[in-house]
């Protein structure tokens, strides 16, 4: 059969049938409209992925060929940051998840809330991450500018670091620039994830206006469960990130 | 009254959301682009005319057939059939008043508005001279040309193509009107589901390359840079990820609208319909399996090169079980010759050489002789050209009449489609001889024992270009002065045939039930002159 | 007609937040597992000369993609979604795949040399 909900019985194109405000007029029911918004942002989703995988793949490789600077180089990240970067993310998951029932639930303040506290997370996300990176320039292993090996030449010029890995061994001059690949990947990676994630809270910021206007409590939960959705993903696009970045190997 | 004079005014055509419209916007558009895309095809013939690098310079030779190469591929073939013909048609087939997302579909026309800017603006900045496939490391590190620009525009374009596509899974998914079931949808519907597929999956591959490498030209930082410890190669992993499921988008949606016009002008139903439909999905598939075919010279382990010339094996059969089955439509059927069947058989013809030539290059042994010669010039310009163009032109024909609601000269349309096809013989079938007799590609010079070869081609392109200006030529002439066309001239089935030509802007005054199964010639001739929802 | 019906479902079908408390804590639990397993050597397993296979990043992504499968399961709702969502998600998961796996069986096999 069809999987197309348009199956009831014939009507003419417009006869004026009720249908809510919010439904457009091209769809037949609001639950066609609902199912075909999700379905697309599903694709949308899946374009993302694909996105990403370009990079996935390039960081694969790379891992692979020069894995004594890969490991050495994610030394250099702070473990408690990642960790608490990744809890905050899936604490604001959380927060959405909770948003789209309260839109389910058509309670106003409670979606609201959920929205502006995932809001304040994504907030902390990115400024958590701005220490890292400012820690990276401060360090000079940004790369192509001014990146600087010798934290991989000499580890024990880098006491911070060295103290937490004694272990690490000086690497030789061809690895250790290679270290600068791997932080172009960790740049080009969570920066991309950033970029997603300021997306995602300039988007936020537009529907919490909207839910306090009380758009979204009155059977429309379209736009906040496909924005869901998108705020899921960003999350679990760093849920890979966080092992294969910061995870590489500690001990 | 019609989606054309419903509204009139420069915004209502910029701000519409009427699918129709959009795919109007996008012909006046793509045609500009091919024009430009043409020109340039002429300067390359014009100076292949002698051995010697005469007309131009290596360099600006090099910026000229790479600039062809992206109008033609990016601007043209890729949204040709989707953007005009399946934005147009594809709700109408399927018995929906549009498509699901009206406004991703507007946007995607001006992200290719823009994309197209930024080409013209390269071009006029000085253009880029990598060719259209920016191996790297040359594209990354050795030109100081417009790559980052050029980038730019594909990045663009290539969101243009993903919303599109998006547009398309989901209008077929969950807009189907009762009744149109997966199996009564035309052959069109299936063969563009299957190219969306295709856009959604592997455009953005191609973004995060072109991400990848205006970062390398501006960063510096290795990834494709042997001397810092990249590799060249994962570039072409990546790009050719993309292009090559985008040559199975530019060429199913020319498949699709082959199914129709076979079917229409032999008033037959397509023979094996389940076998075309599923061939297109196959193809969609397989086609995301093979993309190291255009690496066997590159440095790719002799390993990988069986694993892909096998899988290259396999995704021809899809393609030609879809020939066979056009074929045995035509048997048995009535036969008649009006323009858009000429195109049709023109595509078989070509397509099959050119299809078949692409066996040739996906052995890996004749790959390494034969690749970056003419003959791989010759192998993608016949089945884009000779394949896609030819059953975009066929289209254009076929549907002309309900699009505009007039009809287009017929003997002087006939004229140019015989003109075309001898065009193009000329142009490009030397091009194999060349290829095998090891002219190389992309050079401006060569030796002159070729040169013979060379004139015949650029001969019969200038045949070709007559054959191309004509349509546009009557076609516009005919929007004026052709005769009025009916709902139904071709005596097609389909539900767009169903309704008034041009039809209205919410498509249909009763929405449709289809009852009947596709292709369905008795179910036609029952309806005799009893016209479903037509308003004057 | 029941695909209407799952489409229906999909829309009125609530979940219930403590299914979400729940997820959260697994999330948050498999996060200070994998931190943890980083800090401790889980050994290599030798399959053939030149083909070993080291146990931390397996189980790094092992853990990676059980939290994912739970946010796209319960958080993004697909547990409950139609038949037409579960392929969706299926099908990008595998040609990311493809993407990923045939790219790298080239890198891979360069080291094997010729015939």
């Amino acid at each position: 059969m069809s999987d197309s909900p348009a199956v009831m019985h014939a009507e003419t194109a417009d006869s004026h049938h009720e249908h809510p405000a919010y439904q457009r007029h091209h769809f037949e029911s609001v639950a066609q409209q609902f199912d075909a918004t999700n379905f697309a942002m599903w694709l949308f989703l899946l374009t993302e992925v694909m996105f990403f995988g370009g990079l996935f793949t390039a960081y694969l490789i790379m891992r692979n060929w020069y894995y004594p600077a890969f490991v050495e180089a994610s030394h250099q990240l702070n473990i408690g940051w990642g960790t608490a970067n990744t809890s905050v993310l899936i604490l604001s998951s959380f927060t959405m998840a909770m948003g789209v029932y309260n839109a389910h639930m058509r309670r106003k303040s409670g979606l609201v809330f959920c929205l502006i506290l995932t809001f304040i997370l994504g907030l902390g996300f990115l400024g958590i991450k701005s220490i890292e990176y400012t820690e990276k320039y401060e360090k000079h292993h940004i790369p192509g500018f001014h990146y600087s090996m010798s934290s991989f030449l000499n580890p024990a010029s880098d006491p911070e670091v060295h103290n937490s890995y004694p272990d690490d061994k000086p690497l030789g001059l061809d690895m250790a620039r290679h270290t600068e690949l791997y932080f172009f990947l960790y740049f080009a990676m969570t920066g991309m994830h950033a970029l997603h994630m300021i997306i995602g809270i300039a988007i936020l910021g537009y529907l919490i206006v909207r839910a306090q206007a009380g758009d979204f409590t009155t059977g429309h939960i379209t736009y906040i469960e496909n924005f869901g959705l998108y705020w899921h993903f960003v999350d679990i696009i760093w849920i890979f990130l966080f092992p294969l970045l910061y995870l590489i190997s500690r001990h | 009254m019609n989606f054309m004079s419903r509204e009139n005014g420069l915004l209502s055509w910029l701000l519409t959301g009427d699918h129709k419209r959009i795919a109007i916007l996008y012909l006046i558009s793509i045609t500009c682009f091919f024009f430009i895309g043409g020109a340039l095809a002429g300067l390359i013939r014009l100076e292949l005319l002698t051995p010697q690098s005469d007309l131009m310079a290596s360099d600006t030779y090099n910026k000229v057939f790479t600039m062809h190469g992206i109008i033609m591929i990016f601007l043209f073939l890729v949204p040709s059939v989707p953007a005009t013909l399946g934005n147009f048609f594809i709700p109408m087939m399927i018995g929906a008043k549009d498509l699901a997302l009206p406004k991703i579909n507007l946007l995607s026309w001006y992200m290719y508005v823009v994309g197209g800017i930024l080409v013209i603006y390269t071009m006029v900045a000085g253009g880029v001279d990598t060719g259209w496939t920016f191996t790297t490391p040359l594209s990354t590190h050795y030109v100081n040309t417009n790559v980052m620009s050029t980038g730019m525009a594909i990045f663009v374009a290539g969101f243009s193509s993903i919303f599109t596509g998006l547009n398309f899974i989901v209008t077929i998914h969950k807009m189907r009107c009762p009744g149109m079931t997966w199996f009564r949808l035309p052959l069109f519907v299936w063969s563009n589901y299957a190219a969306s597929i295709l856009m959604v999956l592997g455009t953005p591959v191609l973004a995060i390359t072109i991400v990848l490498v205006a970062l390398e030209r501006t960063v510096g930082i290795g990834v494709f840079d042997p001397t810092k410890g990249g590799d060249p190669i994962l570039f072409q992993h990546l790009f050719w990820f993309y292009s090559h499921p985008a040559v199975y988008i530019m060429i199913l949606p020319g498949m699709g609208v082959i199914s129709e016009t076979i079917s229409t002008f032999s008033r037959k139903r397509v023979f094996g319909y389940t076998a075309v439909a599923f061939s297109s999905v196959a193809i969609a598939v397989f086609g995301f399996f093979v993309w190291a075919h255009h690496m066997f010279i590159m440095g790719i382990s002799n390993y990988s090169m069986l694993v892909f010339s096998l899988l290259t094996m396999l995704v021809a059969v899809p393609s030609a079980i879809k020939i066979f089955n056009w074929t045995f439509t035509l048997y048995k059927g009535s036969i008649t010759f009006e323009t858009p069947m000429l195109y049709s058989f023109g595509f078989m013809g070509l397509f099959t050489i050119g299809g078949l030539t692409g066996v040739f290059l996906g052995a890996s042994g004749t790959d390494i002789h034969l690749t970056e010669t003419y003959f791989i010039v010759a192998h993608f310009h016949f089945v884009m050209v000779g394949g896609m163009l030819m059953a975009f032109l066929a289209g254009i024909h076929f549907w002309w009449p309900k699009m505009t609601g007039r009809m287009y000269p017929e003997k002087i349309s006939q004229l140019a489609a015989v003109v075309t096809f001898i065009g193009f013989n000329l142009t490009f079938f030397p091009q194999f001889i060349l290829g095998t007799l090891g002219m190389p590609r992309r050079y401006a010079a060569y030796p002159p024992e070729f040169q013979i070869l060379n004139v015949f081609s650029t001969a019969g392109a200038t045949i070709l270009g007559v054959g191309y200006l004509l349509p546009v030529i009557y076609l516009v002439w005919s929007l004026k002065y052709g005769e009025i066309a009916g709902n139904n001239p071709w005596q097609a089935t389909g539900l767009e045939w169903q309704t008034q030509s041009p039809p209205l802007t919410e498509n249909f005054v009763i929405n449709p039930v289809m009852d009947h199964e596709a292709y369905d010639y008795d179910w036609l001739e029952n309806q005799g002159v009893k016209e479903v929802a037509s308003v004057g | 007609m029941s695909d209407l019906k799952e489409m229906e479902e999909q829309e009125n079908h609530i979940v219930s937040p403590m299914i979400y408390l729940a997820i959260l804590g697994a999330l948050l639990v498999g996060t200070g597992l994998t931190v943890w397993a980083s800090f401790i050597d889980l050994g290599e397993w030798h399959i053939a000369p030149g083909l070993t296979v080291f146990w931390n990043p397996v189980v790094a992504l092992a853990i990676a993609c059980s939290k994912a499968i739970l946010v796209v399961l319960f958080f993004m709702h697909v547990k409950y979604s139609t038949k037409l969502t579960k392929l969706t998600v299926t099908s990008g998961f595998f040609v990311f795949l493809a993407l990923i796996g045939m790219t790298l069986t080239d890198y891979f096999s360069r080291a094997w040399g010729r015939w």
